[in-house]
């Protein structure tokens, strides 16, 4: 066969699409012409809809729920409480994390917003008038807002259905409103590390809860075909699988009999990884009413009640030498977990992936203990835009590397220099245990201050400071630990953390590749192809991606935790590469030559020597399927399901430069540098996308976000009245950078990168706001940083004025 | 509740239906004429993923009943495209500046954009961000938003240019 193109080598990579190329995005095209399909856009015959009635205490007692005035509103079809789901055993639901939530309050109520009742009506209006015509009679119990409080010897007992159980999935506990303790590392060694410290520094940081809050809220549409027996849930599932197993499991229901499918989300941050009342009720109203049944729940809904991220509550300890070389870390965290045990977390551990909080650095002990408590708030505990309780670690350490640093009287670059892991340590495997795949530390910093003039901006600073200004430097030097998981140490209710790429090549040499993750927003229709491409030699405009179906795409675990390029992009890399093994055979047969004599080169094999004997990628699609060697079967077709033998540990250097008005208490962000390493760089355009979004979600954090509580249990701003989500004013302008230290173990080097940006991002700004007042002798400040707690900073230095 | 008649025009295309007096225009546009481009975030005018063009002015559609757009003009995102179909010069800058991620903001952000060309045909990068202010983003940072309203503009100031 001759090459009947003319295209040079580089224009036929070119024309591929491949790995590194700036493409753009496939999906971009449905959503700007509002084509999107997301799930309050679906729209089925008979559909009706479903909204609860939610609790306005904290913590009361049911006594009594009277439905009857709702059911006569016109429009309303039915009122579910906990008494109707009881004989389907479906009151309550399993969580995540082994211990037992309330779809329908029964008997208490344990935060406020919680599920009460749930009206279904014809549409939203009627039941919104149904929901006000239900009558519930509560009696007021004492509230638990404070973590502290609720493990006090007289403190009232929250979850009294699990009283008498010492464990609730996920350890020992010493108290009834405990939920577990988890330690990791040398208690002993660490202790000792710290009595013979020239240096030791400590301090309280408080991880402010927090939401979140995509902009399309959490949703579903619950359909059941009682002919067929058969059960469709649309949703906004960032791990639709996930879902359909626990649907089986709960409901009873065949797990072949269940559709489960996430269409288009708009956005998810780990907010939809959960289980939420509201799927569980969706569906027993369809398989109650024969109807299906949507339900999409409210902003104020979403804030107060589906999953919220952090409320760690943690004491940070460094040991040093007086060269500001760390010997040891010690960490103790009480974390709020709320009313229900529901934080998304791999089984085994009840404290995420919080032991990576060594960071980028070569620390030789380490002792962390976590213990989980009840207290009458929203369930959760998700990651938000983190693997797995990594930016909590992150936070920790890049605040008390600074810590560290004040103490010393060393620059905070310096001190991180100093400690960095080396590129030599490489795989480097910390004390915590966790075996580091690659990272060059020491480049990236270094990069970094040069390109910012570090010692400029410290002249600068030094400056400023004499005058009475106030500016800040941020630095973060993080590692993230992401691509949840090898199955060994990570699993979802018992299923290893693997995932999957089915491809099927169609004769004509275009192609079709399923994967068990859900793109929320990052692009997955665009940047799989591109792995495809480079791997297979077919264009990727010719490659489609699907994603979110139970019934067509292979059993996966989902996007979040940044896992999908990490995990399904090795799944797709390696389903390719065993349909390009195939091909091999396939060409040698074409070109009458033996596989060996074959070599590949970009889009076609070429026999070796005979340069104008090539079958191309498509050509042999189409012999696939009518010129097979003997015994060979037809078709071309691959799936793999890929469990990854290590995590991918991203890193990057962020500084960032803030100006405070000591008057107003305003931090003005002037200057915010981010350099990420991510491995190989599949697709550049979404990569800074991807760093852009991080970097702002970050900002919000550490200057505004935080969802507070009165002393009554009220939530206090669950609305964008008060949840900060920055505009385009406030929202700072970002420079981006990177270095490229592929992953030795990835099939093509890549390590994942969404959420980078979140984990670095949140030190990075916080650092800087606390260095402002550095010099004045403050070592900490509480995030997140609004003007008016700024302000109070200011007052208490007498600097305000 | 009973009904009540309500005429207007919506991407060019009259439109008589009877509605209660209580429905909201977003829901009147996604639930009536399934033009499901106008999302709702917040049903409390604060995130602007539900704003349409109203009479020339840019209004957030979940805070208006369809009672009072009696009569009005109304444009949605899906009305967007050029007269002969192709994307609008707004359309393709979001594609080409990579404005979007998810998607969830995106007609109210081109809606928003396209209203604000109509009053300053050559914003400056500030004032992209001040018009925009009143839509929220929670993937893209805002960045290449700010440079896919500025490639529409330069887009249709060469058009014009070219035409004059």
């Amino acid at each position: 066969m001759t090459d009947a193109t003319e295209m040079t080598l580089e224009e036929r990579e070119a024309t591929l699409g491949g790995i590194g190329c700036a493409r753009k995005r496939k999906e971009d095209i449905r959503f700007i012409q509002g084509k999107g399909n997301y799930v309050d856009d679906i729209e089925l015959p008979g559909q009706v809809f479903g909204d609860f009635v939610r609790s306005p205490y904290a913590h009361a007692r049911v006594k009594s729920i009277d439905t009857a005035a709702a059911k006569a509103v016109p429009g309303v079809l039915a009122v579910l409480t906990a008494e109707d789901l009881k004989p389907l055993n479906l009151h309550w639901m399993p969580t995540l994390a082994g211990d037992t939530q309330a779809v329908l309050a029964d008997q208490k109520v344990h935060f406020q917003n919680q599920e009460v009742a749930f009206v279904i009506g014809e549409d939203r209006y009627a039941v919104s008038d149904g929901i006000q015509a239900v009558e519930v009679d509560y009696e007021d119990l004492p509230v638990l807002v404070d973590p502290k409080q609720a493990l006090a010897e007289d403190a009232p007992v929250l979850r009294e259905d699990v009283e008498d159980k010492d464990n609730v999935g996920q350890g020992v506990r010493k108290h009834p409103n405990h939920i577990f303790a988890w330690e990791a590392g040398d208690r002993d060694e660490t202790d000792k590390a710290f009595a013979g410290a020239a240096v030791t520094v400590k301090e309280e940081i408080f991880y402010q809860r927090v939401h979140p809050c995509p902009l399309e809220p959490c949703g579903c549409v619950a359909s059941m075909d009682p002919v067929r027996g058969e059960l469709t849930l649309y949703g906004t599932f960032q791990a639709p699988h996930v879902v359909r197993t626990v649907v089986s499991l709960i409901a009873g229901l065949p797990e072949h009999k269940i559709r489960v499918i996430a269409p288009d989300i708009g956005g998810g941050f780990g907010n939809k990884v959960g289980a939420y009342p509201g799927y569980v009720c969706a569906t027993v109203g369809t398989i109650v009413l024969g109807r299906p049944v949507k339900w999409v729940e409210g902003r104020i809904d979403n804030l107060s009640t589906t999953a919220f991220a952090r409320d760690y509550h943690m004491t940070g300890e460094l040991a040093a030498d007086s060269n500001g070389r760390i010997a040891a870390i010690r960490v103790h965290v009480l974390a709020d977990h709320g009313a229900f045990n529901a934080h998304a977390q791999p089984s085994k551990w009840p404290a995420g992936l919080f032991s990576i909080v060594t960071g980028s650095y070569d620390i030789p002990s380490a002792h962390i203990a976590v213990d989980g408590v009840y207290t009458n708030k929203a369930p959760g505990g998700v990651a938000y835009r983190c693997s797995f309780r990594v930016t909590e670690a992150s936070y920790l350490i890049e605040r008390m590397i600074d810590v560290l640093a004040q103490k010393v009287g060393l620059d905070k670059a310096e001190v991180r220099l100093r400690n960095f892991v080396t590129p030599e340590q490489f795989p480097y495997t910390s004390c915590l245990d966790w075996e580091y795949d690659s990272g060059d530390y020491h480049t990236a910093l270094n990069k970094v201050l040069e390109a910012v003039d570090y010692q400029g901006l410290l002249a600068e600073q030094a400056e400023k400071r004499k005058r009475g200004e106030l500016m800040g430097i941020g630095l973060a030097t993080f590692t993230e630990i992401v691509g949840a998981g090898p199955s060994r140490n990570c699993d979802i209710l018992g299923i290893g953390m693997f995932d999957s790429c089915e491809i099927r090549i169609h004769p004509t040499g275009s192609a079709i590749a399923r994967l068990g993750t859900k793109s929320q927003g990052q692009g997955h229709e665009t940047t799989y192809a591109q792995i495809l491409a480079t791997e297979l030699g077919i264009p990727s405009d010719d490659i489609t991606v699907e994603e979110g179906d139970t019934d067509t795409a292979p059993y996966g675990l989902g996007t979040y935790g940044s896992r999908s390029t990490p995990v399904a992009g090795a799944a797709a890399a390696q389903a390719a590469r065993k349909i390009k093994a195939k091909a091999q055979k396939i060409a040698a047969h074409m070109l009458e030559v033996g596989e060996k004599d074959l070599e590949w080169e970009v889009d076609r094999f070429k026999v070796k020597g005979l340069p104008e004997k090539t079958a191309t990628m498509k050509e042999i699609a189409f012999a696939a399927y009518q010129n097979l060697p003997e015994g060979l079967e037809p078709g071309l077709e691959a799936v793999n399901y890929y469990d990854p033998p290590n995590f991918t540990y991203p890193f990057g250097a962020y500084l960032c430069v803030v100006d405070v008005d000591r008057l107003t208490g305003e931090v003005k962000v002037r200057r915010f540098y981010a350099l990420d390493d991510c491995g190989t760089r599949i697709n550049p355009m979404v990569i800074e996308g991807q760093v852009h979004g991080g970097l702002t979600e970050a900002f919000a954090i550490a200057m505004g976000q935080e969802l507070t509580f009165d002393e009554t249990g009220n939530i206090q701003g669950a609305s964008f009245m008060d949840y900060f989500l920055p505009t385009a004013v406030e929202t700072p302008v970002w420079e981006t950078d990177f270095t490229v230290t592929p992953s030795p173990h990835h099939p093509i080097g890549a390590k994942g990168v969404g959420e980078s940006p979140n984990v670095g991002g949140v030190s990075a700004f916080s650092n800087a706001v606390v260095d402002a007042f550095a010099h004045l002798g403050v070592s900490h400040m509480p995030m997140p940083h609004t003007p008016w707690r700024v302000w109070k900073q200011c007052q208490a230095l007498g600097i305000g004025e | 509740m009973s009904k009540i008649p309500v005429k207007m025009t919506v991407n060019g295309r009259a439109v008589d239906e009877l509605v209660e007096p209580r429905l909201l225009l977003v829901h009147f546009l996604r639930g009536k004429l399934n033009l499901t481009g106008p999302h709702v975030g917040c049903e409390t005018s604060h995130c602007g993923a539900c704003t349409v063009d109203l009479d020339g002015m840019s209004v957030k559609s979940c805070t208006v009943f369809a009672v009072q757009a009696e009569g009005a003009e109304i444009t949605t995102v899906e009305g967007m495209a050029n007269a002969d179909g192709s994307l609008s010069a707004l359309q393709e800058g979001f594609m080409q500046e990579h404005g979007l991620q998810c998607g969830y903001c995106t007609p109210g952000m081109i809606m928003r954009a396209h209203r604000l060309l109509q009053e300053n045909a050559n914003p400056s990068d500030e004032e992209i961000r001040w018009e925009l202010s009143g839509n929220l983003c929670r993937c893209t940072g805002y960045q290449n938003i700010v440079k896919a309203v500025r490639y529409a503009a330069d887009k249709l100031n060469a058009q014009r240019e070219a035409a004059e």
